[in-house]
């Protein structure tokens, strides 16, 4: 197998796993569902139902909150209980819509049917038309509304579509198990991506850990010319978007550019299947394949779930919460998020629930840096860590922005890396915060300047010509 | 905050594998070298530890952290460097200095600026230059009655300083061959003798990824080149590579994580220094060794390696081209 890899640091963290081989269970459809206002990257969608009213599956609850949002739809059927607010991942409170359900009865618009569905009837806008009004967005965790993603600045010329089907977090099989399950369906997906970026060419890079996904997709591949399966050398984080266009065709996202600029379009694998559902089922994204996993947990499972499904409920479903659980994580070991509490709910961007142990939990003490320079070796980005976290922790600003720290990609690689356990990432996210708020407060500075010139040069011009 | 997994890799278990790869050439010492390099091992690494204990409780007042091994890499090196024979008390003095004035006075572990193990050394070369220099023969097992010989390096001195062609013939007839070298079976200090059990090691340390190649690889590279261009001829660069401690001091003391640059960049530009000064104090300077000089002058240049010199970015050259 011709395997490739990016080419800067990376780290190798035990894959972990546990649910490879768990097939895709339908969890049950919970008593009551809250579904939160906020599940993109961008603003917020506004709720468009009130307390009372009746809902179907699929039926618009949430419209955009601005150019970059997305539709929210009813992930169940019943009565709109009330307009609340839920903690989200993070514990910030976000506002949901609370609906009870009643049965089980979906929008007439959807096709439920089972069929492969191959020609595409629609049009380079109409899919990305589509895209939006289903609500459809980055499904690898970083929920970028689609659409947006598809309506890159006119100035780029996109080549290749690139599926990441890598899913290099230890622990997550969402995408392994879905890929097993739809391949032909992803692949249908591509081919939209495809037609809707107008371009011929797609790549799905795929990890080499998942040997079966690999051999079905270059299998099934083979009757969609253009389209091809490119194996992947275990490393993390190859999933990360630079990385992963690195490893595919080489190329490297210039700093502080748009991936695009490299030709190379990148779409989750799971996003590729949700586009599929949407413009050839006419299915919003209210459902999908959520990892529930972790050492302690009796049944570590995959399930197709509902937006809005209490966590909890999922966690009964795969065995309970062990008694002795330290940590309940959304998303992967390396970039998930630790939850202050399991009273969440799913969201379209969840792609794992991860149990932890207190024993695992815990981190060591931080004893002092030893420059060994693991972390410089580890960084996918090329920078120094090390330093990084030095000068954010010393509010060093100046001397951080001249040593990139806008450039980092949060990966984890560094603090994962440390012998003496310095949580270097925690120290360089501040830094970076701050960095990034005088890049934007300069930027704006500059604008306002240039655009108080502009008028001044009007301005004079007027009398001119008068 | 994410992550949440850590790797199994500890500063402890670093220093653990630095023990276990310099094992083959401790035990070529105990053999080659008897009662002596048992008696000054176990000295340096004791007198270490107690003093990084002592220092860290008593006089600095924090938590002792001899549990991370890093004292025992110290004592082993300093022995390393040392003769078979010499004095115990200078062996204890060495370790004060090393620990002392080497590591604890800058800050202790990860703050010191020159190899602690080599600033031991070096003040024990300048203060007892008879005892520090007086190299026993490999296979002299005893401690105070040893048969002593000229080093390989201090014969190339001699042969470059011989005033007749017969004289420098003389000389060379005596040099140990560079399989001679590369078993041990040579006069010298008790850990750099063998520069095969230190490759050994090397390989150890490469697969457990403790160190990278980038610094002991530039620093043969350039020894080599150099002694090439300092008339020592093929085989005599070869045995330049062979003896006097370059083998020990480019796998074990440039790599220290502490002294050395920051990226592999700046490893290779530290190195070929090394290699470059290491030849030319050698061939020029008053002392017949010149590792442990070169490599605590680029250990004093590591700082500013670290300050012009910057890892390889992602996604800036393109930027720049454009």
């Amino acid at each position: 197998m011709n395997m490739k890899t990016f080419k800067l640091g990376g780290v190798h963290p035990a894959a972990n796993k546990l649910s490879d081989k768990a097939p895709v269970v339908v969890a049950a459809i919970p008593a009551e569902v809250a579904i939160p206002m906020a599940q993109n990257l961008g603003a917020p969608s506004k709720a468009v139902v009130q307390k009372g009213d009746k809902v179907k599956v699929g039926t618009v609850i949430g419209e955009p909150g601005g150019f970059l949002s997305s539709y929210v739809h009813s992930s169940v059927s019943g009565t709109v209980t009330k307009v609340d607010v839920v903690p989200d991942a993070t514990g910030k409170k976000v506002p949901a819509v609370f609906i009870k359900v009643e049965g089980d009865e979906w929008e007439e618009s959807i096709d439920r049917t089972p069929e492969l569905k191959k020609d595409i009837a629609l049009d380079k806008q109409q899919i990305i038309d589509k895209v939006k009004e289903m609500g459809i967005v980055g499904m690898g965790g970083a929920t970028f509304p689609t659409q947006v993603k598809l309506t890159p600045p006119p100035a780029f010329k996109p080549e290749v579509v690139i599926i990441n089907a890598v899913e290099c977090e230890p622990y997550l099989t969402s995408d392994h198990s879905l890929m097993l399950a739809h391949a032909e369906e992803i692949l249908v997906g591509v081919e939209i991506l495809k037609k809707a970026m107008g371009v011929q060419k797609a790549i799905i890079g795929i990890e080499a850990n998942k040997p079966d996904a690999i051999a079905l997709m270059e299998e099934k591949a083979k009757a969609y010319p253009g389209t091809t399966v490119q194996p992947l050398k275990l490393k993390y984080p190859q999933g990360g978007e630079k990385q992963l266009i690195n490893a595919c065709i080489g190329k490297e996202v210039p700093s502080g550019g748009l991936p695009i600029a490299t030709g190379a379009l990148v779409q989750n694998v799971g996003t590729a299947f949700a586009v599929y559902e949407a413009v050839q089922k006419n299915k919003p994204l209210f459902e999908r394949i959520v990892t529930v996993t972790g050492k302690s947990l009796a049944k570590p499972s995959n399930f197709l779930a509902r937006v809005g499904t209490p966590l909890a409920d999922l966690i009964e479903a795969a065995g309970g919460l062990p008694k002795d659980t330290g940590k309940v994580i959304s998303g992967g070991p390396m970039m998930g998020k630790a939850m202050p509490a399991v009273e969440s709910y799913m969201v379209k961007g969840c792609s794992g629930i991860l149990i932890m142990p207190n024993e695992e939990a815990r981190r060591k003490e931080a004893s002092p840096c030893i420059r060994c320079a693991k972390c410089v070796n580890a960084c996918p980005m090329g920078l120094s860590p090390y330093i990084l976290a030095k000068y954010s922790q010393k509010n060093i600003l100046d001397k951080a922005e001249e040593e990139r720290v806008y450039d980092c990609i949060e990966c984890g690689s560094c603090s994962f890396s440390c012998p003496a356990n310095r949580p270097l990432l925690d120290w360089i996210r501040q830094g970076k915060g701050k960095v990034m708020g005088i890049l934007r407060a300069r930027a704006a500075e500059a604008k306002a300047k240039a655009d108080a010139a502009k008028a001044a040069a009007e301005a004079k011009q007027e009398p001119a010509k008068a | 905050m994410s992550p949440h997994v850590h790797t199994a890799t500890t500063v402890q278990s670093c220093m653990r594998d630095v023990l276990i790869a310099l094992a083959p050439a401790l035990i070529v010492s105990f053999c080659f070298f008897g009662l002596g390099a048992v008696l000054v091992t176990l000295t340096s690494v004791a007198s270490c530890v107690i003093f990084e204990f002592v220092i860290q409780k008593y006089i600095l007042k924090v938590t002792p952290s001899v549990s991370d091994l890093s004292a025992i890499v110290t004592g082993v090196l300093l022995a390393f460097n040392l003769p078979s024979n010499i004095p115990l008390w200078i062996v204890i003095i060495g370790a004060l200095v090393a620990i002392g004035i080497g590591k604890m006075a800058f800050g202790g572990i990860g703050c010191n600026i020159f190899n602690p193990a080599l600033v031991g050394r070096v003040f024990l070369l300048i203060a007892y230059p008879v005892q520090m220099t007086t190299w026993p023969v490999s296979g002299s097992m005893g401690y105070t009655d040893v048969e002593t010989a000229a080093t390989p390096l201090a014969l190339f001195t001699q042969w470059f300083g011989a005033e007749t062609p017969e004289a420098a013939d003389a000389i060379m007839a005596q040099m140990p061959s560079a399989l001679d070298m590369l078993l041990g079976t040579t006069g010298g200090a008790m850990g750099e003798v063998s520069a095969l059990a230190l490759l050994l090691g090397f390989c150890y340390l490469l697969v457990r990824k403790v160190i990278t190649w980038h610094a002991p690889v530039a620093i043969f590279a350039a020894a080599y080149i150099m002694a090439l261009i300092c008339g020592y001829g093929a085989y005599g660069s070869l045995q330049m590579l062979l003896t006097g401690g370059m083998m020990l001091g480019a796998i074990y003391m440039a790599t220290d994580y502490t002294t050395s640059p920051m990226n592999n960049k700046g490893l290779l530009i530290y190195g070929c220094f090394i290699g470059i000064l290491t030849i030319l104090i050698r061939r020029f300077g008053a002392y017949p060794e010149g590792m442990s000089f070169a490599i605590l002058i680029m250990n004093g240049f590591t700082p500013i390696i670290n300050t012009y010199v910057k890892p390889t970015r992602f996604g800036v050259v393109k930027a720049a081209k454009k």
